[in-house]
């Protein structure tokens, strides 16, 4: 069963925060990083006390060096502090300030009342502007946003304003983005050590990066945009040990379902989550993006996965600007830790209406659904696409070995009979699904991505022929879509009361538009699984 | 330029619950007087420093001679109660955001949609057909109220729906902190699970100096938790204004 698979230990007694003989920073060399993490999961080392000290101040000692988190670690860096302990208030330089259509134009408002209609924001390379909520409607204020975005980065000179005037063909905006988490990530503004504020909740999927992201509102934002600073509170952090070899019908939003459904909506409220293990060394950055996107479901105000050679090849072609990754120490304290063995898990859901409403997907296998949405900043990545695709093309696999095993026929021998009719033609291409699945790309390079990558082991097909073969509607312009409603025209908007499997990270009531509508969170193989059934279904029954 | 302008001091304010002993207990007068506001109007907050109009906007003030340091406010009206987990879709759906909180007649108008996003198993509505405020002036939540998106139109469309106080067992962090910034709602959090001993349309009195909160309807009295030193940046009317009252930043002309 899932929840066997965790054993909360916490360490957090064991830790003398004085800890002055065995404490060494971690250097940002790859040997350090590897005895850092291979630690990380010992329970043994952590359980060693250190002997009591006394309380010295720094003039007596030369430097002090406390243990910290990685957490601690960015946000002592950024308040110019050599240390930091949880609960303190600091005031932290701020590296990024990203705003969108939905608060932006509220936080230039408080900046402009605050600091004066001729104020200059604080650097204006620092702040990155991502229309991205409401784009692709006929609102007249949701258009109006937009503008007003767009006068106030001519008038302050901004560097990164991601815009879109036409919104007739998202194609011909060459600067327009979509997701703004996603094309945080994409153009390089993610990078490890950093403090990186966004007036979104889902600001902290930058944390993949090893670096210290949260949401804030247009007040705090608006501070932010006169100041460049923030008073923080230090938080403790939670940390994730998640070992084992991920099996090949789970994601990372299978993960992270498992934690929130482990410890609820409020478990991680104002703390910390940092996500370890060998398991999470081996997710790609997109699905560390997925793990750390879905922390504040658990009510957290951040989430790190530590800085590695993921990390640096994916920002390599990306940030030519210089940074510099910081790692939890040997002694840092941790609230609690938590341990999964991930190759117990199954396919999960988050059922209605909450994100900490787990179940097993083939518990699910009854729940009859009307629809499938595939997008948004969690559920809208390349790779998100790439792993709906699989299992459409294991759909083809499944039918054929099924059919093959009656008749006797070869694959190839079917192909060329000319006895073909459509309805087997129909089985050789694979299964069609069976409720409307809507596909929106994160970005316009996650679009381009469905249109120009081959899918692996399709013999060269793309995820969009993939898409049109199932019988997909065709993938949309870029933007958050209808994961949290918008506008009534909004596309994929839930205007009836429907039961939706969606790969996007709420599913309070009324989120997606319909107060009644029922909304199962998955992930890409679950969904696209349910997609080809009609029902919430375990993706292994095309996968396996 | 305005950035060079600014002095910061840490630890001056803070944003988060803290379990401390409340200072303004002790200035407590037991002489209650609940003057009477309709629910549309602005009481005028006094201090000896400086004079606004506090965004919570139904907010009746005791005024002391040291009312910029001792919180003696008191909150009295009706109560309207919701359960666990309200998220800032059901305070705001997002088909609403595209209203500009800081521009005055969206402002307005945000209010006019506060907890429209509340199933439908919540049968009494909590802003009456053809009104634009609501006639309660407490909401009285379970644990993580405000969980969610991290929208400020949440704490500001129950500001100007007219709500003075939210009293939930516990809060999400972002919607904790925007009622503070802007000073839109008190986020008192109470001791015990009011959500299941108080019913929508109890009249309550908060008095924040007793941290308590009195429901005439059942005759019964809860412990809340201080709010610290959260409550003067509400009192100033959120932490720009709180800052220039204090000094950290230089007044506007």
């Amino acid at each position: 069963m899932a929840s066997s698979a965790i054993s909360p230990t916490r360490t957090s007694s064991f830790i003398n925060k004085k800890d002055f003989g065995r404490f060494c920073f971690s250097s940002t060399s790859q040997l350090s990083i590897h005895k850092c993490k291979k630690s990380s999961v010992s329970k043994k080392i952590v359980s060693v006390m250190a002997p009591q000290q006394s309380e010295r101040s720094p003039a007596t000692t030369g430097s002090v060096k406390t243990a910290m988190t990685l957490t601690e670690k960015i946000m002592a860096r950024a308040s110019e502090k050599p240390h930091l302990v949880p609960g303190e208030n600091v005031w932290v330089n701020v590296d990024i300030l990203m705003t969108h259509d939905v608060c932006g134009p509220g936080s230039i408002g408080i900046f402009k009342k605050e600091f004066g209609e001729n104020a200059k924001v604080w650097d204006r390379e620092k702040l990155v502007i991502i229309p991205d909520h409401y784009i692709f409607t006929s609102d007249e204020r949701a258009n109006r946003n937009v503008d007003i975005l767009r006068d106030f980065c001519i008038e302050q000179n901004i560097k990164y304003f991601y815009d879109i005037k036409d919104l007739g063909n998202f194609k011909a905006n060459p600067d327009y983005k979509g997701v703004c988490h996603v094309a945080l990530a994409q153009e390089g503004h993610c990078r490890p050590g950093e403090v990186l504020l966004g007036t979104d909740s889902h600001t902290c999927t930058a944390g993949a990066f090893g670096q210290f992201a949260t949401g804030i509102g247009n007040t705090d934002a608006g501070f932010v945009l006169g100041t460049g600073k923030l008073l923080l509170k230090v938080p403790p952090t939670l940390r994730f040990v998640m070992d084992g070899e991920m099996p090949d019908y789970l994601l990372a939003k299978d993960l992270i379902l498992q934690i929130i459904g482990e410890i609820s909506v409020a478990g991680a409220t104002y703390k910390s989550m940092e996500f370890v293990g060998s398991t999470v060394e081996s997710l790609t950055m997109e699905e560390r993006m997925t793990l750390c996107n879905m922390v504040v479901e658990a009510g957290g105000k951040n989430g790190v996965v530590p800085a590695d050679t993921t990390t640096f090849k994916y920002l390599e072609d990306k940030t030519s600007a210089p940074y510099e990754p910081v790692y939890s120490d040997q002694q840092a304290r941790f609230l609690s830790d938590y341990r999964f063995d991930v190759s117990k898990l199954e396919p999960l859901v988050a059922k209605p209406h909450s994100p900490d409403n787990r179940a097993l997907a083939r518990e699910c296998k009854d729940v009859k659904i009307d629809r499938v949405y595939i997008g948004s900043c969690t559920g809208g990545k390349t790779e998100d696409f790439l792993a709906a695709a699989r299992v459409f093309l294991a759909s083809v696999r499944a039918i054929s070995i099924n059919y093959f095993t009656t008749s006797g026929q070869t694959i190839d021998s079917i192909k060329t009979s000319y006895l073909l009719n459509s309805s087997l033609r129909q089985l050789i291409l694979g299964k069609k699904v069976k409720v409307p699945t809507f596909l929106v790309p994160a970005t316009q390079k996650v679009w381009m991505d469905l249109y120009a990558l081959p899918v692996p082991g399709s013999d060269g097909k793309t995820c969009s022929q993939i898409f049109e073969e199932a019988g997909c509607d065709t993938p949309a312009s870029p933007s958050c879509g209808a994961c949290l409603g918008g506008p009534k025209d909004t596309y994929a908007r839930m205007n009836e009361p429907k039961v939706c499997v969606s790969t996007t990270n709420r599913n309070f009531p009324g989120r997606m538009g319909h107060k009644e509508g029922q909304i199962y969170l998955a992930s890409p193989y679950t969904a696209a699984a349910s997609a080809l059934t009609g029902y919430v279904t375990d993706p292994r029954e095309f996968l396996q | 330029m305005a950035a060079s302008s600014l002095s910061f001091s840490p630890k001056t304010i803070t944003s988060s619950p803290r379990p401390k002993t409340n200072p303004f207990i002790n200035h407590f007068s037991h002489s209650l007087q609940f003057p009477i506001a309709s629910s549309t109007s602005r009481a005028i907050f006094t201090s000896p420093t400086t004079s606004i109009v506090p965004r919570a906007s139904s907010v009746i003030s005791r005024a002391t001679n040291d009312a910029a340091s001792t919180n003696t406010n008191t909150f009295h009206g009706l109560c309207y109660v919701v359960g666990d987990n309200i998220d800032t879709d059901q305070i705001i759906p997002a088909e609403y955001l595209t209203l500009v909180p800081s521009k005055p007649e969206e402002y307005e108008k945000l209010g006019t949609y506060a907890l429209i996003g509340l199933p439908s198993t919540y049968t009494t509505r909590f802003i009456d057909e053809n009104e634009t405020k609501t006639k309660y002036k407490i909401v009285i939540g379970g644990d993580n109220f405000g969980c969610g998106s991290s929208r400020e139109h949440a704490p500001v469309a129950l500001g100007a729906a007219g709500v003075a106080a939210v009293v939930a067992e516990s809060y999400a962090r972002i919607f904790f902190r925007n009622s503070v910034a802007t000073g839109e709602i008190y986020p008192l959090e109470s001791e015990g699970r009011l959500c299941e001993e108080c019913r929508t349309g109890d009249v309550v009195t908060i008095e924040m100096a007793e941290s308590r909160l009195i429901n005439h309807s059942t005759g019964k009295e809860y412990k809340l938790k201080p709010i610290g030193d959260a409550g003067p940046v509400i009192d100033a009317g959120g932490i720009f204004a709180y800052a220039r009252q204090t000094g950290m930043i230089p007044s506007q002309n």
